[in-house]
């Protein structure tokens, strides 16, 4: 039975998570919870003021107690009114601040896992935990808890009120809605079931839909309208039978819990006409019992509706927990070791790599040493793993073996946030975000001069686009603004020249951009160069002619190094490949 | 929010008429519930009444009690099923519509917007589906059937009552006021919350590179902080109308009583007994007017939300896609693998600029046709607009000879093979990623082919389950080259009578590129080839060479003509390549 296992476990954590607000909520409930005594006061009162006038209908009814009880009344249904809005705002207020958090979590929570988490789930699927999920949980906590415990009041009032006056009918009330418990029990349980898998296609189809969305042109092309659509098809169908089953059971809850509310009434009546006949209970009791079983069962409907919406949260929340709870890398608090501005000294030693979970080494046995100021080419055939070697040296990725040293400081004695200060990075993907272009280039950095982005845009041949732009700098970049791969590529050029960071990284930087821009940002890029130790991945090998040392990599080892010259000079693999930009297609 | 109920099928309009007719007997029921009550009351509380009469009361009691349910579960489960279809269908309506769309209405509405809508929104219209079916439709009957029991008992009573819905309808009135606006915006804030969490699941490398963890989640943190305080205030707005709502319904029960005491003091010795019965029905079914209403505000509280994505929903699915297909399934002449351009001129809608202008040449069967240029000259654009992919503002695209929108769109696809300037993988395995679309699936030997062709069978063998392997969303689990090398074997796959390779080598290193390229002259001998690119050894041996600047031709010919004669060519080769290397 692992759901029932499951279902208290995502409440404790739920609850552990909300703790310092538990106070808070304290005092909600207390408000509530007295607000609904006061309530249970009401139709005494009521019933009082009924006596006063069956009394008073032959000799004249008692205006002036009608009156005190009235105002009484006016002053109890005030007081409780104030009282449950106490309690609606706090838990409003309780209920956002714990989605936020919620949120806010998250969204640190993903620059918190390895690379390699994404390998295995879905932008989509993510995206719905942030939102949907979160949304679920909210609206469940905001409208369920308040009435959970009003509901629970009243119940636990009636049921002392009921003990106190009379057991036998007590029994009798009581027995009636279990039977109505009974059900809920089992319908709770199954609709349990179809709430988390309607949540769960729901995260399915948003990853698919946002892949389709994102590959528009290519499905387009393809013609596989149709098979998108029928892998829709299958999700949506899937969806729409577990929503059908979900809100279906869910419905059912309101109208059982009202059919038992009438049957707990008779039960009562009835029990209570036998006991009166024997003698054993006054006429009054049978009355004050009409009211109180009423009380004791209204509130069970609301229980049910509350654990409905609760238990849809219940499954949202097993899926944000299962996110937040996902394991980080590794914490880098203890690491005291700190590399202000490297040199630029890097000595890999026997590295080796292999992807989690799998023995297949991508990086075999890999050493090298490299001079401060050195610019080092890596090439090799597509997938011989230079991306991978500069992903461990950044330390994206761990080292399965090995050691990489900065400066003859071994990298995992470093904090991977001091590594990354060590990098001017610009990286195959051309990642920019919505905002303007200045936001863009600046970044994170603090400090930096209107001039300072000017001049990295001249050299990396922006500027005077930038300029025929209508708002320039603040040209905001969203899905409208038509800007060409290369122009992203110079931009996050540009970026990296703006960090000015002691060593650099260029991982196909240019490979979007066209020759004669690329001819431009080479100048820019090797004044970029001048004194930093460089690691260059090119597939131009017109780029890195100049490299002081290259590396010919294949298979995860060293083929071949050397300058340029010298590996032409060898006639292997390099060569081979240098040789065959300028072969014919045969 | 109705615009959005033309969804609905007849076979659920029928399911909803007779739901209505179960709710009509439900109502009946729930209020015959009342009368039974009092009577059982009475004969409890009269001495000497018989134990089967209670008993009898009790079980007319029950029976409308059990029909109540029964009808109850019958209407729950219409409800349910009619939210469900009704939601399936319009979640596939709008994805088959935004399959439809061109590029130009993609980028209008923006990727993250309509996956929002695709999810989200409609989620909020079910939501409101199920419970409006069960309680719209069922309060206005209610309120209505229950007034009717009470009217002409005694106008204080009905001024009490009404003078509550007003109250009611007033308080209910301002926070819709309040309330709307803000429901309104929050979807738009959830919207910009989705965007800026994409952004940082997408931009994960560079992030981390840049140490921008902070950046990205300060960025998070304040469209956080608007949505919750957005929603903050909703919710308050909302948390006043519970207990006004109880205060009203608790009142009015007073004021029932309070007023029947004074009626009864000052009425005649005989109407005081059935004043007393009166105010006793009064109340019950006073009680079930403003319930009644009560429902309607249940309603209220999801209608703003829910109108507004039925809003967003609609402007989906009203939105014409500007494309109009063709009839033509097949091309009529004998020529083909045939493109031409005559005059072609494109700007976007909007802009002022064209980005291409008179672009005119012509590529027969067999030919290689390469584009040249800078970034921003337009070549792209020169090749999207054989797929159709944008329409060409002035001019006429033929293929086969026959002008491109005159095609079925299906049609004219089916006779290329189109390569993006960025991979496109979808999660899956490496076969169903090749055999994709019309290529059909079942065509393993074909992908075995084109994977061998695409220089792809190394790392492919070498995967996991190699031609089953799995590949993530988006092909997050391949390196860029990778995924380029499966996306041309995509192409491959579909021997089309013309190939478009929208500057697809660029990621490729030069050995796999002239690999790749000399594989697929043997292999794909006869079929036309289009080819954006970068680099001068990609395109050197094509048949034809254009050179675009700023949108028009600039050269055209072979290598060797283009180096004799062309300026901007010459300045590319230079760049690339050394003058001996050119040799």
């Amino acid at each position: 039975m692992i759901p029932t296992e499951q279902q208290p476990n995502n409440w404790s954590k739920l609850l552990r998570y909300c703790r310092n607000h538990i106070p808070v909520v304290l005092i909600a409930l207390v408000s509530a919870a007295i607000g609904t005594v006061l309530t249970l006061l009401g139709p005494d009162q009521l019933s009082e003021m009924t006596d006063l006038i069956t009394q008073g209908l032959a000799t004249g009814i008692d205006m002036d107690a009608v009156a005190s009880i009235g105002l009484f009344l006016v002053l109890i249904y005030a007081i409780s009114a104030v009282l449950s809005l106490l309690q609606g705002l706090i838990m409003s207020s309780v209920t956002q601040k714990v989605s936020k958090r919620l949120r806010g979590d998250l969204s640190r929570k993903m620059n918190r896992l390895p690379l390699s988490y994404y390998n295995k789930s879905t932008t989509g699927d993510i995206l719905s935990r942030v939102t949907n999920d979160v949304d679920t949980i909210g609206q469940a906590l905001n409208q369920s808890v308040g009435t959970l415990v009003t509901a629970l009041a009243m119940f636990v009032g009636s049921i002392v009120m009921m003990l106190k006056t009379n057991v036998i009918m007590t029994v009798t009330a009581v027995v009636a809605t279990i039977i109505g418990f009974g059900l809920m029990a089992v319908i709770m349980k199954k609709s349990q079931k179809y709430f988390q898998s309607q949540q769960e296609y729901l995260g399915k189809i948003n990853g698919h839909v946002e892949e389709v969305y994102t590959g528009h042109t290519v499905v387009k092309a393809y013609n596989a309208e149709t098979q998108m659509r029928d892998a829709f098809e299958g999700l949506n169908g899937n969806l729409k039978n577990s929503a059908f089953k979900a809100q279906f059971l869910s419905g059912l809850m309101m109208p059982i819990m009202m059919f038992i509310g009438n049957l707990g009434f008779v039960a009562v009546c009835v029990a209570g006409a036998v006991l009166a006949t024997n003698g054993d209970i006054s006429f009054g009791v049978i009355v004050a019992f009409m009211m109180y079983v009423r009380f004791f069962t209204q509130p069970l409907s609301q229980i049910a509706q509350a654990a409905q919406s609760l238990q849809s949260a219940s499954a949202a929340s097993k899926r944000v927990f299962e996110f937040l709870e996902a394991e980080e890398m590794d914490d880098e608090q203890g690491k005291t070791a700190r590399l202000e501005a490297a040199a630029g000294k890097v000595k890999f030693e026997h590295v080796q790599f292999a992807y989690e979970g799998t023995d297949n080494l991508v990086i075999k046995d890999f050493s090298t040493e490299v001079m401060p100021g050195q610019k080092i080419a890596i090439v090799g055939p597509t997938g011989a793993g230079k991306t991978t070697l500069v992903n461990l040296l950044i330390r994206f990725n761990e080292l399965t073996g090995g050691e990489i040293y900065i400066d003859d400081m071994p990298i995992s004695s470093l904090t991977r946030e001091n590594i990354h200060d060590q990098f001017c990075m610009v990286l195959q993907d051309t990642w920019l975000f919505e905002g303007t272009i200045r936001e863009n280039l600046v970044y994170n950095k603090t400090g930096i001069t209107e001039q300072e982005i000017e001049e990295a845009c001249k050299s990396v041949g922006l500027h005077h686009f930038i300029q025929t732009l209508s708002a320039g700098y603040d040209t905001v970049l969203n899905d409208k603004v038509n800007l060409s791969a290369g122009q992203k590529q110079q931009l996050t050029i540009a970026r990296a020249m703006l960090k000015n960071a002691p060593m650099l990284v260029l991982d196909e930087a240019t490979s979007s951009v066209d020759t004669r821009t690329e001819l431009l940002i080479q100048q820019a890029m090797d004044r970029l160069m001048e004194g930093r130790t460089s690691f260059v991945i090119a597939h131009r090998l017109s780029t890195i002619k100049n490299a002081d040392v290259i590396l010919v990599l294949k298979d995860g080892d060293i083929l071949e190094s050397g300058s340029h010259t010298e590996l032409l000079a060898k006639n292997g693999f390099y060569a081979e490949l240098y040789n065959s930009q300028f072969e014919q297609a045969s | 929010m109705l615009n959005i109920l033309k969804y609905l099928k007849p076979k659920e309009w029928a399911l909803f008429g007779a739901s209505l007719l179960f709710i009509v007997a439900q109502v009946w029921l729930d209020l015959e519930l009342p009368g039974y009550m009092s009577k059982i009351t009475r004969l409890v509380q009269t001495p000497g009444s018989e134990m089967s009469e209670i008993i009898a009361a009790g079980g007319w009691m029950l029976l409308c009690a059990l029909g109540s349910l029964a009808t109850s579960i019958i209407v729950a489960g219409i409800a349910a099923k009619i939210a469900a279809n009704f939601s399936a269908r319009l979640r596939s309506n709008l994805f088959n519509k935004v399959q439809s769309f061109s590029m130009e209405e993609i980028n209008s509405f923006s990727t993250a917007s309509l996956i929002t809508r695709s999810t989200n929104d409609i989620t909020q219209v079910q939501m409101l589906i199920v419970i409006g079916l069960q309680l719209l439709v069922k309060a206005p009957i209610l309120a209505v059937w229950a007034l009717l029991k009470i009217t002409g008992k005694s106008w204080q009573w009905s001024l009490a009552t009404g003078a509550a819905v007003g109250i009611l309808i007033l308080v209910v009135g301002i926070c819709i006021v309040l309330v709307l606006p803000k429901f309104q915006k929050l979807q738009q804030l959830t919207d910009n919350l989705n965007r800026v969490a994409r952004e940082n699941l997408t931009g994960l490398r560079v992030i981390r590179a840049y140490n921008a963890e902070g950046y990205q989640e300060e960025k998070f943190g304040s469209a956080n902080n608007i949505l919750t305080s957005t929603n903050l205030f909703a919710n308050n707005v909302l948390a006043v109308l519970m207990p006004s709502i109880s205060l009203i319904l608790s009142g009015l029960s007073l004021a029932i009583y309070w007023i029947g005491a004074a009626l009864i003091q000052s009425a005649d010795m005989t109407a005081k007994m059935d004043l007393f019965s009166d105010m006793i029905v009064f109340s019950s079914y006073a009680i079930q007017v403003v319930m009644a209403f009560m429902m309607l505000i249940m309603i209220f509280i999801l209608l703003p939300r829910a109108h507004v994505s039925a809003k967003r929903i609609n402007e989906v699915l009203d939105t014409k896609p500007r494309l109009e297909n063709g009839s033509l399934t097949a091309s009529p002449g004998t020529v083909t693998g045939e493109v031409e351009f005559r005059n072609v001129s494109f700007k976007y809608p909007d802009a002022e600029d064209y980005v291409i202008k008179d672009i005119s040449f012509t590529a027969k069967r067999g030919e290689t046709v390469a584009f040249i240029g800078s970034t921003g000259c337009g070549k792209s654009t020169v090749v999207n607009l054989i797929p159709r992919f944008y329409d060409a503002t002035s001019g006429e695209v033929l293929v086969d000879g026959v002008n491109v929108n005159r095609y079925e769109q299906s049609a004219l696809r089916n006779k290329m093979g189109y390569v993006s300037q960025k991979a496109v993988l979808f999660g899956g395995t490496v076969t169903s990623n090749i055999a994709f679309g019309d290529n059909g699936s079942d065509a393993a030997p074909e992908v075995v082919d084109a994977v061998y062709t695409s220089q792809a069978s190394d790392f492919v063998e070498k995967m996991d389950g190699s031609y089953e392997a799995h590949i993530a969303q988006g092909g997050s689990n391949l390196s860029g080259g990778q995924k380029q090398r499966l996306s041309i074997a995509r192409a491959i796959a579909r021997r089309p009578e013309i190939l478009i390779f929208d500057d697809s080598f660029s990621a490729l290193d030069y050995k796999t590129d002239r690999k790749l390229r000399s594989e697929l002259k043997k292999e794909a001998r006869g079929t036309t080839m289009l080819i954006v690119a970068q680099r001068i050894g990609t395109i050197k041996d094509a048949d034809k060479i254009i050179v675009l600047e700023a949108g028009r031709i600039a050269g055209m010919g072979t290598h060797d003509e283009l180096m004799e004669s062309c300026e901007v060519y010459q300045e590319i080769a230079y760049s690339q390549l050394s003058k001996e290397e050119l040799a």
